[in-house]
């Protein structure tokens, strides 16, 4: 008999707890996730950094000083199996003063430590060879080059593939409500789409995680939201070649300015603590975004004209009591293993994770587990048509006429990537259509008109796909439809 | 020197991107110049925005008759097909490559596949995208609900969608206008217009829609933040003063389920950007000459891709003028002129097209005012010029013939200004 294990919480954790799950026979594995898509949580809106692993102090954060390297050279391997898009330019940690240079050697012992590679301070002269555009006053800085950059919602959908591709079940849309359990055992989860059994359940609900422990009974820690904010400017403003750091303050990491994986400038995020319920608002604000700015004109004097703004976003980091990651197996309930206050550096650890978390599992849990004769760790990425050089696109074109007409102007989006979207959509379970689904997917609607062109025409691909009204079409999930009716819906209602 | 040996190649003598009403005029004319043309839209239908665009008021200047934006799309395009000129649909121009004055690559991608296009000259007519709320500086939740007035117009017009029932619209140009009374025949309520400056930005016939349909007109008003779950629910408006700073206290909440945003268009030049013609950080298009060539020699520009027009009309007779430009470069192999006259922005002018002329040809000057004024006269100290005008606004454009007498008495530069009279 397979153990069943139910995985609440379709972001980077889970998805990759799923992924590396999916490599064993004896377990049938649940990924039950509240929203309409995964990836959508914490992970939706954040830095998109595969951080270094010199930040965090082995001693009072033991378990993210230990799992962010890991998930660092992780993902130089993850990237390529699964291919997601990414990039390997390095991270500058800017001095700006002499006492920053205090700062700069505690974090390169501190990454001594953490077993970083290839750091080192470097002088204002290579500095400048590292990264022509930065601020004049600029005396040096901290070299780390093995930091990277993802798309992070692209990369929760690439693992969400490849653990359906293995036999991972998906639950969308379900939201887990209660846990059962009895005799000090977890029995399964309480959904509003019914209850699902399991011996296993994996706490990995990003901001909401200690709501889902005290239902298991857990209350020993709290998750608290602290926002960060951003702006991602048009795609002809030239931006940094690394990643930029200030020379960090003990509160913050401090704003970045890096050129994001499509080639945007990103500046952001400052850091605001919120009320612990306010976990669902992901508002931008004036102040942050003035904090942003600000803070960013340090390191990148040459910020473009406000018009050059594409999208501004915040997003929302969960953070724990006591400021560590929490994974364990949660002794007095056997079976509950949480997965909570994986706040930054999560994105990067994640891989390493969820290998804890199959250590766990067999470690305490004492659950041997025996690995598939075939187990499938590749998925191809999507078709991007903007990707292809002419010859390449012509062929697929010839096989296929809807990749030759393109629905996204700023990014060329073909139709044909859309239908592809579509279909991977539908492969790992999403039920309700959204535009943001395509958007993650495919790019189209995140250049510079935002969508106003080609927004409609998605839509309409969405409405055939899905056999259901345009006007029904969400914009991300039930709620966010975007229109209310056919053009003389209200007409008609006032004539009855 | 093929640049891509294993996609099929074509050859004309122009191409025309962008099936708009300024390049379908530019293809017209290029063809009836004699000009083998090939004119390529990404949509699957011609006509660019005008199809959309299903009021009236469109042609009383080229048509001498007042049309409807589709009517005056069918009639251009009736006329190209009577023409023979060649044109594809759901054809999108990836990519320019100028490899030498009468040696221009255009890549295109359709669904019959991916084609390169050798010509001697292109004439350019993709026309604008719109600004949207985050180029405008609007904070908050990440809702549905708002749209720019060209998506929300093509979900009605073209699509059949209603996108909501309350509205706010921020921009109180035509556009905007335009949309409110589009909403308030479907039944929507109009709950507000909101408009950064002290006057309203359209033309007066548009600014008696908001009379007519009882929509309340907010000026020196800006919407700042839009509040909702999963849709807008309610809009915060914030009153300016004169420097368009917010008045603290001011701050007043507009429940709505939907926000259009018509707060002006902007040039879609980047393909000409990348390579390397020059543009007017003024106009957001392209700099060029009487001929409307481009800084780039046999890339020409025209419609709403060098200038934003207000009128259809100015538009197509910009094509036409590519188009004849066009002709011209590749007859001679380049526009030779003896020398240029430069056109500059004297007082209270923002912008002007064509920068360069001749001195060679009459020309039409496209020029558009900074602020609002009555009883001015607009004038060209360097040739004596003055014309007199009773009002100027800036969101109409002033469209002034000079003769080629008259520009030949200037030297080495033209100054437009408008002063009072
Ligand atoms: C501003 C900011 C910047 C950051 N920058 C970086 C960075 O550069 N590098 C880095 O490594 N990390 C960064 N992080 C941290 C990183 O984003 C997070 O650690 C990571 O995304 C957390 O992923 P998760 O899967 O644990 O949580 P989530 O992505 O939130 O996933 C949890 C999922 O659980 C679902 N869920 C919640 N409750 C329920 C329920 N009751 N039933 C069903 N489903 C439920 C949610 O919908 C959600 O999808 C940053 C975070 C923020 C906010
Ligand atoms: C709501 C609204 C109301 C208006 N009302 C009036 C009015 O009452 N009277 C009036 O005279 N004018 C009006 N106008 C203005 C008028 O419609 C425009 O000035 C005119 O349509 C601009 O024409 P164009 O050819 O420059 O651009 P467009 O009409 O925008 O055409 C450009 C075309 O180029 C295509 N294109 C772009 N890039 C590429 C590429 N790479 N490859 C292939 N194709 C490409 C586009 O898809 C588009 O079809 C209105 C405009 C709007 C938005």
């Amino acid at each position: 008999m397979k153990i069943k294990v139910a995985i609440i919480g379709a972001g980077i954790s889970g998805a990759s707890i799923a992924r590396v799950l999916s490599k064993y026979e004896n377990l049938e594995v649940h990924l039950i996730e509240k929203a309409p898509d995964v990836g959508w949580g914490v992970s939706k809106a954040n830095t998109a950094l595969i951080h270094g692993g010199y930040d965090d102090d082995p001693d009072k954060y033991p378990m993210r000083a230990k799992l962010c390297i890991r998930g660092n050279r992780l993902w130089h391997q993850w990237v390529k199996e699964l291919q997601i898009a990414h990039v390997w330019n390095g991270a500058l940690i800017v001095a700006l003063q002499e006492e920053d240079f205090d700062e700069l050697e505690r974090l390169l012992e501190r990454g001594r430590r953490n077993g970083v590679p290839e750091m080192r301070i470097v002088d204002r002269e290579e500095l400048f060879h590292l990264e022509p555009g930065l601020t004049r006053e600029a005396i040096g800085a901290l070299w780390v080059p093995i930091v990277g950059q993802i798309g992070p919602i692209p990369a929760v959908i690439a693992l969400v593939e490849n653990a359906v591709a293995n036999g991972v079940k998906t639950h969308l849309e379900t939201e887990v409500r209660g846990i059962k359990v009895e005799g000090g055992e977890v029995k399964g989860v309480e959904t509003n789409n019914g209850f699902i059994e399991a011996d296993i359940v994996i706490n990995a609900a990003g901001l909401h995680a200690d709501e889902i422990a005290r239902m298991a009974g857990i209350d020993y820690f709290e998750i608290h939201p602290r926002k960060g904010e951003y702006f991602l400017f048009d795609d002809d403003v030239p931006g940094p070649r690394r990643v930029l750091f200030p020379t960090p303050t003990p509160i913050s990491k401090g704003i970045v300015v890096t050129t994001e994986i499509s080639g945007h400038l990103m500046i952001g995020p400052n850091a605001q603590d919120l009320p612990p319920e306010k976990k669902e608002d992901f508002a931008t604000t004036k102040e942050g975004l003035e904090e942003v700015w600000e803070g960013a004109k340090k390191l990148w004097p040459q910020l473009p004209p406000r018009s050059k703004v594409i999208r501004t976003f915040a997003g929302l980091r969960p953070e724990p009591t006591g400021g560590d990651f929490i994974i364990k197996a949660e002794e007095e309930v056997w079976g509950f293993i949480n997965v909570a206050g994986i706040r930054s550096p999560g994105l990067t650890s994640a891989p390493a994770i969820a290998y804890e978390v199959a250590e766990i599992i067999q470690r305490d849990l004492g659950i041997k587990l025996v690995e598939k004769e075939k187990w499938n760790p590749y998925r191809r990425e999507i078709t991007h048509f903007f990707m292809l050089p002419p010859e390449k696109a012509n062929e697929m074109v010839k096989k296929n006429p809807s990749y030759g007409k393109i629905v996204c102007r700023c990014n060329n989006v073909s139709e044909g990537d859309i239908l592809e979207a579509i279909e991977r959509m539908k492969f790992i379970g999403v039920k309700t259509p959204s535009v943001d689904s395509v958007k993650f997917r495919t790019k189209a609607t995140t250049g510079t008109c935002q969508g106003s062109f080609c927004r409609p025409r998605i839509v309409q691909l969405l409405a055939r796909e899905y056999g259901v009204e345009p006007w029904k079409i969400t914009l991300k999930g039930k709620g966010s439809e975007i229109g209310i009716g056919d053009v003389k819906a209200l007409l008609r209602r006032d004539e009855a | 020197m093929e640049p891509f040996p294993e996609i099929p190649m074509l050859g004309y003598d122009v191409v025309v991107i962008g099936g708009g009403p300024a390049g379908m005029a530019a293809a017209a004319r290029a063809k009836e110049l004699g000009l083998s043309v090939l004119l390529l839209d990404e949509n699957d239908y011609l006509g660019g925005i005008l199809p959309q665009c299903i009021h009236s008021g469109f042609g009383i200047h080229y048509f001498k008759e007042e049309l409807t934006g589709p009517e005056f799309a069918a009639r251009l395009a009736k006329r190209l097909v009577e023409l023979g000129v060649e044109y594809r649909t759901a054809a999108r121009v990836l990519e320019i490559r100028n490899y030498s004055d009468l040696e221009k690559v255009v890549i295109f991608t359709s669904p019959s596949g991916v084609y390169q296009v050798w010509a001697k000259a292109v004439i350019y007519a993709a026309g604008a995208r719109e600004r949207h709320a985050f180029e405008i500086g609007i904070v908050g939740d990440r809702v549905s609900g708002i749209y720019t007035a060209g998506e929300a117009q093509t979900l009605m017009d073209i699509y059949g969608v209603l996108p909501g029932k309350e509205v706010v619209i921020v921009g109180s140009g035509d556009v905007g206008l335009i949309m409110a009374r589009r909403f308030a025949l479907e039944g929507a309520k109009v709950k507000a217009v909101i408009e950064l400056m002290p006057y309203p930005g359209g033309l007066a016939r548009n600014v008696m829609i908001l009379k007519d349909f009882n929509i309340p007109l907010y000026l020196s008003h800006k919407v700042v933040e839009v509040r909702g779950k999963g849709r807008v629910q309610r809009v915060k408006v914030v009153k300016v003063d004169e420097n368009i700073n917010e008045v603290p206290g001011s701050e007043l909440w507009i429940e709505a389920d939907t926000l259009v945003i018509s707060a002006g268009l902007v040039p879609a030049v980047k393909k000409l950007k990348k390579i390397g013609v020059e543009i007017d950080p003024a106009t957001g298009g392209p700099v060029v000459n009487d001929r409307l060539e481009t800084t780039v020699p046999g890339i020409f520009v025209a419609g709403n891709s060098l200038v934003i027009n207000d009128l259809v009309d100015y538009v197509a007779e910009q094509g036409e003028l590519a188009a004849e430009g066009t002709k011209e470069f590749i007859d001679n192999g380049g526009i030779e002129s003896r020398k240029w006259i430069k056109v500059e922005k004297g007082s209270n002018v923002r912008l002007v097209v064509p920068h360069y002329l001749s001195g060679e040809r009459d020309v039409y000057l496209y020029l558009r005012v900074a602020r609002p004024m009555e009883d001015v006269e607009l004038r060209i100290p360097e040739i004596g010029k003055r014309l007199k005008l009773p009002v100027v606004k800036p969101a109409e454009m002033i469209r002034l013939k000079l003769k080629a007498e008259e520009i030949q008495k200037a030297n080495k530069k033209l100054t437009v200004e408008v002063v009072k009279a």
